[in-house]
């Protein structure tokens, strides 16, 4: 009998299970190689002192935490940056995710040039790389004021007191508002390139989840008489919640990239060669990292509406 | 009389009202949409002008001669035009050959990153195999977490590359595979290019919302599996083929990280001799203003995008009806 069987070779659902593996096993050899790897190496590293031998091999000890307090007691910079890069993540992240919403909101609208508004705002996704994003900023100073340099300076003090004096009016509000929201929200004028820049393709994200949403549902909500208002938040914010952690993610990785933090990281490693506190660095951040995903993905979770 | 005359001035005055009531509605609601059309253009077109503002700058300034960049009365239109900020960056870019070899390199590393992480996603879409849910998890981290954290073992790793000991087998030492670009077509082809896992995960989402049936009908018709991916699956893909090609194309392209990681050759890569332009300028040329170093930067800024928007500009109308109908929104 199980001569026969064996003869008969794996059964459908095995073989089913076999070609998925077919499938996938490119992705799970590189990510053992690649990244499983890796990490090991480097929490390895981070908890040794790495002497070079003359041969070229590596020589670990076990140091412990060492590191880590170098890391945050002795150098001189990594604790004002790493807080520095993630206080920036957490205030770009909650202005990014309400920007896009906004701007998917207004783009889904029918109106004439749509499709070449769309595509405008998807263009800081071509010109997200380094060198193209510096040289950006400094077009910008220019085109503020002219293009001699002495005019960009004059310019660029005259940005914090444009014409009006913007601090007496926020004194006012002031006495209306807590001041840290004030704060939070001329922050955020202030970083409206930044903002805009970043956000392409959490606005098509958000569009395409708008426009995924059945129109019956909309027919609906008229019928029954809710407003606008209404209608935003029992119909449209449910619907697109789900994505909300999706460009979340999205949000935090991307401005990771870029942090200050990283590049410290970077240059630790490769340029002073110090490969232990350099590990440390990567370590620490991306537990920053993962600490901020966790709190907004909590926060995110408790409004986000399932359907199933 | 008097009270007749009362009553019939209410009578009228209601009548009137009624018509006065729909007129003010209507003109309430005509009023309505049109300030709201008028904040949505206005917010539209600001913001259109935030993003391409320093664009236009650019553009701009890499017309600018000398005189121009200097005197204050010229803004946006220079007076004296001149092209020799392209020239000097064409030949000091190398522009034509690097460009040829950048656009192969990213071509061909998009086309390997886009039948890969095909692959995968369908993989995960579509079998069932034991630890998938595990296995699913790590394309998740690997979309998370920074690549910057595993930078400099993926350094060692090409820098004394030896797979099982094979390559020190044959050749009696480890290859040194940096300055090549052959690291990232390794870890391309394996699924762990750059942000494969995202690709990864577009291409699950999307075929996971395919309807089955019409994979059973080629099994039924007795296509194997493979086949029926080929010929059955990827057609129906386009929408998510399209998004991810771009992304991919456009991310490879900008990418500096891994290159420098890797230390791609300039000959290859345009985005790091573009980061060099500049000392370029000043050492080789002897310009030492730096205002005037500046526009050499725009001009070749604005040869480095060009591909891309053309590119854009083709892809544009399907590529953002791909992504509303690929996987993103799963």
């Amino acid at each position: 009998m199980t001569v026969t069987k064996k003869k008969r070779g794996p059964t459908l659902l095995q073989r089913r299970s076999i070609s998925g593996l077919l499938f996938c096993s490119p992705f799970i050899v590189g990510f053992l190689i690649y990244y499983v790897r890796s990490i090991f190496m480097t929490f390895q590293n981070a908890f040794s002192h790495i002497t070079m031998l003359e041969s070229g091999q590596e020589e670990l000890t076990f140091a412990g935490f060492s590191y880590f307090n170098d890391a945050f007691n002795i150098h001189p910079s990594f604790r004002q940056t790493l807080t520095s890069s993630m206080g920036d993540m957490a205030i770009d992240v909650p202005l990014i995710l309400f920007f896009s919403l906004f701007m998917a909101l207004m783009l889904n609208q029918k109106f004439r040039g749509r499709t070449v508004a769309r595509a405008i705002f998807f263009l800081p996704v071509l010109l997200n790389s380094p060198s193209i994003l510096t040289a950006l900023q400094t077009a910008q100073g220019t085109i503020l004021g002219g293009n001699s340099p002495v005019s960009t300076v004059v310019m660029d003090s005259m940005g914090t007191t444009t014409g009006v004096n913007m601090d007496f009016y926020l004194g006012l509000l002031g006495e209306a508002f807590p001041t840290w929201l004030l704060d939070y929200i001329t922050g955020a004028v202030g970083r409206i390139s930044t903002i805009v820049t970043s956000s392409g393709v959490q606005i098509i994200i958000f569009l395409a989840a708008l426009q995924s949403i059945s129109p019956s549902l909309y027919e609906v909500a008229k019928i029954e008489g809710a407003t606008p208002y209404e209608t935003f938040w029992k119909v449209t914010f449910p619907m697109v919640s789900p994505l909300l952690i999706t460009n979340m993610v999205y949000t935090v990785v991307d401005s990771f990239v870029n942090s200050d933090v990283l590049a410290l990281a970077y240059r630790t490693i490769f340029t002073e060669n110090n490969y232990s506190l350099g590990s440390v660095f990567s370590i620490v951040s991306m537990l920053g990292v993962f600490l901020i995903l966790g709190i907004y993905g909590f926060l995110a979770s408790r409004i986000t509406f399932y359907q199933d | 009389m008097n009270l007749i005359a009362k009553g019939k001035a209410l009578w009228g005055g209601a009548k009137n009202n009624t018509q006065l009531q729909n007129e003010k509605n209507r003109i309430i609601r005509s009023t309505k949409s049109f300030l709201m059309s008028a904040f949505r253009l206005v917010l539209i077109v600001g913001i259109s002008y935030v993003i391409i503002s320093p664009l236009l700058g650019i553009v701009v300034s890499s017309f600018f001669s000398n005189e121009d960049q200097y005197s204050p009365l010229v803004y946006m239109i220079p007076q004296t035009p001149t092209l020799e900020r392209y020239q000097l960056a064409l030949t000091r870019l190398d522009y034509f050959t690097v460009m040829g070899n950048n656009l192969l390199y990213v071509l061909s590393l998009s086309v390997i990153q886009l039948v890969i992480c095909a692959m995968v996603g369908y993989g995960f879409a579509r079998f069932k195999f034991p630890l998938k849910r595990i296995l699913f998890g790590c394309v998740i981290v690997m979309i998370i977490m920074p690549s910057h954290t595993i930078m400099y073992p993926l350094y060692t790793t090409f820098q004394k590359f030896d797979p099982l000991w094979l390559v020190s087998a044959f050749t009696g030492k480890a290859q040194n595979l940096l300055s090549t670009p052959v690291p990232m077509f390794l870890m391309t082809i394996l699924g762990t290019g750059l942000r494969a896992g995202l690709y990864i995960y577009i291409f699950n989402q999307f075929f996971r919302g395919l309807p089955k049936e019409i994979e059973e009908a080629s099994f039924v018709d007795g296509a194997g599996t493979f086949y029926t991916f080929v010929r059955v699956m990827i057609p129906n893909a386009v929408p998510s083929i399209i998004t991810v090609t771009l992304f991919s194309m456009v991310w490879q392209y900008n990418d500096l990280s891994y290159a420098n990681l890797f230390n791609v050759s300039n000959d290859i890569v345009m985005s790091k001799r573009l980061n060099t332009l500049q000392s370029t300028i000043a050492n080789v040329d002897r310009i030492v203003d730096p205002n005037i170093q500046q526009l050499y930067v725009f001009a070749g800024i604005v040869m480095m995008i060009l591909p891309m928007i053309i590119i854009y500009v083709f892809l544009q109308r399907r590529f953002i009806e791909g992504v509303e109908r690929s996987g993103i929104v799963g």
